[in-house]
């Protein structure tokens, strides 16, 4: 018996913690004054917890009565989850709580965190992407107790998540197969869900918050703050890249940069005969800004991340386009989302803060730990895709410069003007992720995308074709090439980028046919939230932060 | 604020009907005045700038604008933000085609 | 869909010369004190702050509807609109001017925050000249005319002077009030009155708003030619009367409405006790729709 008893050291735990909980209700639904108890009866000293930050939904309520509980009690957590977004996060550390975290994002709290950092108050086990984050908890960083957030819960405990399903999956299966206890803050405890996202099996306690979770609209853009400059650089992503590759599946990293693209393909790219033959396949969040797109009929199919607040209604009026449940009601996933942008995707474009000469590229600076998201999964070169694609095989082509054998290759992109606000250059000689890496005490600095994976960057000077490149001298005065009025462009040699653009390395906007004074404003399909909300059939609810009506 | 001027030779002769402006003076914008002057051969350009110490950006960015354009007998006038090299081209060259043009 | 469809200009995006360019008749704009004059602020260059060549406001003659007028129109995204001693004096000329030509109007396209506070008293005092040349013109019989529609809206002392005009115009992004949003929630408080809360500002001093309670006459779509076609119809339309009698009922109406509406803390109360239908979906209407229901359905104030 002794012998059977350490197999099942897991199974053991999970009936001592739930012991300790049974006084407190009869089935799983635990009233909220309740909340603070039922943590310090089901945490353990040293337990993985994560606490669902997601990047946009957050399990505030469950993170709030966290900071309420013992420390004496609840103490020596490990926590693992993606966003470390409300200030409750980074509380329950400083309370003394909390040892290690291991993470992928910590955008509101970065200051916060590099200063416990330094002051030696907190270890971070490592900074992760979101999909490796994932991961892990199915191999070494399996949480023991899981706080999540849902829509609504049925009695039984099946719950529904709805469009905002983002991480959950991913951390209630690790969680519950490896017998940790999972715990839901939902907005409504209903009799009948419209339909079942986590099956009750999975799901330990339910709590019906006072309040509905909270969730940040990240991903909506204003159009009324596109520059001219941008809508340049979108005209050139179009026209030298998109048409160029025949660019039909990818993913546009958030930003005003490809905001403007998207406005601009029911215009420009259509004016270019491009619709149908571009962007028909995404794996992108709903952003408000592809509306006008989505109406013009570019868009076949969008499987996302999470879903955007304000955009519910759209997207279960466009069901063909959205991932949508037999209920009506998107379903959202970020692991398969971030897997369907390394793999299903030919082309990945995003901004930046900062590109050195060999074109890694970093967001890092000196005084916050922000650490990643998930533009790495899919930023980099999925190199254990083989299915072919017409702009794969040709990006590949492009940059098999030896013998080697053939194989094709994604498009990495950054877009980037060449100066940022208040006249920061965006290219640099150096990093400051190097600054940080050195204060922080990290092994290695933290790049967002490798210049290796990089295939081509786009500034308001033109477009650097980094596959072309066959030495890394030709490539620094590639880099240099694009970049303009900073030092680093300043400092090209003009005989090696003249030659460079001979060769079509370097296409300024006359080579590919763009004349600056085109772009205007005027260009985008929609110039304000407004025209976005009539695009929308008045089906879009933008947040009342962006009203100005 | 810095203020500087820059002299530039431009041996052809600007076409400027009436003086012109364009822009506006917000954050990151900037307005160019262009106006006709007395020196011939020669191009001057007043800056006023919120931007301290890119001096150097804004010689390279007027060398550029002067090697493309006719400019010789223009004055221009700038009132600057903190607009990128990109804004400052754009709104120079937006001046200019109005500086032009019949109407405006 | 063409590039090029967006022929309707948004007069909310336009800046202000762009403004009276879309307003007037073709090239009958004639600007006073132009901008190659240089005549900038002395108080913002004693700061060491930047200027702007016409100091933020364009003034000058043009036709409308071939009908001569004198326009004056402040940039709002140059400090906010700002109320200067040059600014000011510019306008102030503007009125000056309009007694001694007689125009048909005098139009102010107002895009303001109020006072300049940089110039301190010189704006205060700017402000109140701009005030007193008004009331001479329209003393002497010359309308004039105030058109709300740009991000800045019409504050503080540009608030006053725009209900001073005879005739207002908005677009539904314009705001007509006195103290900013800010102001009223850093001095009492988010309860009160939670300056983030967008629809909210706009349910309390936006265009749809100003038009229900009659401060405003018109409510017109954001577009140069919407506001184009308004005036002109305004231009020809008899002036209104600037009689003691006139001005004696305009109070009476005012201090009915402050009785009658005396636990409206919203528009949406507004909207429900004029009897709209869906007072909380009035905020989301395409103005014609809510211009035939504002006709339906006139907000009844008692009258003592």
């Amino acid at each position: 018996m002794g012998e059977h008893a350490q197999w099942n050291r897991l199974g053991e735990g999970r009936t001592r913690r739930l012991g300790r909980a049974a006084r407190l209700a009869a089935g799983k639904v635990i009233a909220a004054e309740q909340a603070v108890t039922l943590l310090e009866a089901v945490l353990e000293p040293g337990d993985r917890l994560c606490i669902e930050g997601n990047n946009q939904k957050q399990a505030d309520f469950l993170a709030h009565a966290l900071v309420q509980t013992d420390p004496a009690r609840v103490r020596d957590l490990h926590l693992v989850q993606s966003v470390l977004a409300l200030p409750e996060h980074i509380d329950v550390i400083e309370r003394g709580q909390v040892s290690r975290i291991d993470f992928s994002f910590s955008g509101p709290q970065a200051g916060r965190l590099a200063r416990l950092v330094e002051t030696g108050r907190i270890s971070i086990g490592a900074i992760h992407t979101y999909l490796e984050l994932f991961a892990r908890y199915f191999v070494d960083l399996t949480p023991n107790v899981a706080l999540i957030a849902a829509e609504a819960a049925d009695r039984h405990g099946n719950l529904y998540t709805g469009p905002n399903t983002e991480d959950t999956p991913a951390i209630v299966e690790a969680t519950a197969f490896k017998q940790g206890i999972v715990i839901a803050q939902v907005s409504r405890v209903v009799d009948s869900l419209p339909r079942v996202d986590i099956p009750a099996d999975w799901v330990d306690f339910v709590i019906q918050s006072p309040e509905p979770y909270y969730v940040e609209p990240l991903f909506t853009r204003d159009p009324a703050l596109i520059t001219e400059t941008q809508v340049l650089t979108a005209m050139i992503a179009i026209k030298g890249l998109y048409a160029e590759y025949g660019i039909t599946r990818l993913n546009h990293g958030i930003g005003f940069d490809t905001a403007a693209i998207e406005l601009l393909l029911p215009t420009y790219a259509a004016d270019l005969g491009l619709k149908g033959k571009i962007c028909t396949h995404w794996a992108l969040n709903p952003h408000p800004t592809l509306i006008p797109a989505i109406e013009a009929g570019f868009v076949q199919s969008v499987h996302s991340f999470g879903s955007e607040v304000g955009m519910e209604k759209y997207i279960a009026a466009r069901p063909d386009v959205f991932f949508t449940g037999h209920d009506g009601s998107m379903r959202s996933n970020r692991a398969f989302c971030q897997a369907a942008g390394h793999y299903a995707c030919d082309l990945f474009i995003g901004s930046t803060l900062q590109i050195d000469l060999q074109g890694n590229s970093s967001t890092a600076t000196a005084d916050r730990i922000a650490g990643f998201g998930g533009a790495p999964n899919m930023g980099a070169d999925a190199r254990g895709r083989r299915h072919a694609s017409p702009a794969w095989l040709r990006a590949g082509r492009e940059s098999r410069h030896d013998g080697s054998i053939p194989r094709g290759r994604k498009l990495v992109v950054q877009i980037v003007e060449t100066f940022r606000e208040h006249m920061e250059p965006a290219f640099v000689e150096q990093l400051d992720a190097w600054a940080l890496a050195e204060r922080a005490k990290m092994e290695v600095p933290p790049v967002m995308i490798y210049g290796e994976d990089l295939t081509h960057i786009i500034t308001e000077e033109g477009i650097a074709n980094l596959l072309l490149c066959r030495t890394p001298e030709e490539r620094e005065q590639a880099i240099r090439g694009i970049a303009g009025y900073t030092p680093v462009g300043m400092g090209r040699d003009k005989r090696m980028v003249e030659n460079l653009r001979d060769r079509g390395i370097v296409r300024r906007p006359e080579d590919l046919g763009i004349d600056p004074r085109q772009a205007t404003r005027d260009l985008l399909a929609a110039r304000s939230i407004k025209d976005l909300v009539r695009a929308s059939q008045g089906l879009y609810e933008p947040p009342k932060k962006f009203r100005n009506w | 604020m810095e203020h500087f001027q820059i002299t530039l030779s431009n041996s052809a002769r600007a076409d400027i009907r009436q003086p012109v402006l364009c822009g506006v003076v917000s954050s990151g914008n900037l307005e160019v005045l262009m106006m006709q002057s007395d020196s011939g051969g020669i191009c001057t350009v007043d800056v006023n700038t919120s931007a301290v110490g890119f001096r150097d950006v804004w010689q390279a960015v007027l060398a550029d604008f002067n090697e493309r354009h006719a400019l010789g007998g223009m004055k221009i006038a700038i009132n600057d933000a903190g607009a990128t090299p990109a804004v400052v081209s754009l709104r120079l060259r937006q001046a200019y085609e109005s500086s032009r043009s019949e109407t405006q | 869909m063409n590039a090029k469809r967006l022929n309707q200009a948004s007069y909310y995006e336009a800046s202000a010369r762009a403004r009276i360019a879309g307003l007037v008749d073709a090239g009958s704009f004639d600007e006073f004190c132009p901008p190659a004059l240089q005549q900038t602020s002395p108080h913002l260059a004693l700061l060491d702050a930047p200027l702007a060549f016409d100091d933020g406001v364009v003034v000058g003659s043009a036709r409308m509807d071939n009908r001569p007028i004198l326009i004056a129109a402040q940039e709002g995204r140059f400090n906010g609109g700002s109320v200067g001693e040059v600014h000011g004096a510019k306008i102030r000329g503007l009125l000056i001017r309009a007694v001694r030509e007689k125009p048909a109007a005098v139009i102010l396209l107002v895009d303001s925050g109020g006072v300049r506070l940089h110039e301190a008293n010189a704006g205060l005092i700017a402000i109140s000249e701009i005030m007193r040349a008004l009331l001479d013109a329209q003393a002497a019989g010359i309308p004039v005319i105030a058109v709300v529609g740009g991000s800045c809206g019409a504050f503080g002392g540009m608030g006053i002077v725009t209900r001073m005009c005879d005739v207002v115009v908005m677009s539904e992004e314009g705001r007509l009030s006195l103290s900013g949003p800010e102001v009223i929630e850093t001095v009492k408080g988010v309860g009160e009155f939670d300056a983030k809360d967008k629809a909210l500002v706009w349910r309390t001093t936006g265009g749809k708003l100003r038009r229900t309670l009659g401060e405003a006459a018109y409510l017109v779509d954001d577009n140069l030619d919407a506001f184009r076609s308004t005036l002109a119809e305004i231009l020809g339309i008899a002036r209104p009367d600037n009689a003691l009698a006139a001005l004696k009922a305009d109070q009476a109406a005012l201090t009915a409405r402050r009785s009658t509406l005396a636990d409206s803390a919203d528009g949406l109360d507004i909207w429900r006790r004029a009897g709209f239908p869906a007072p909380e979906q009035v905020p989301m209407l395409d103005t014609d729709t809510f211009n035939i229901l504002l006709a339906a359905h006139p907000l009844e104030l008692a009258h003592e």
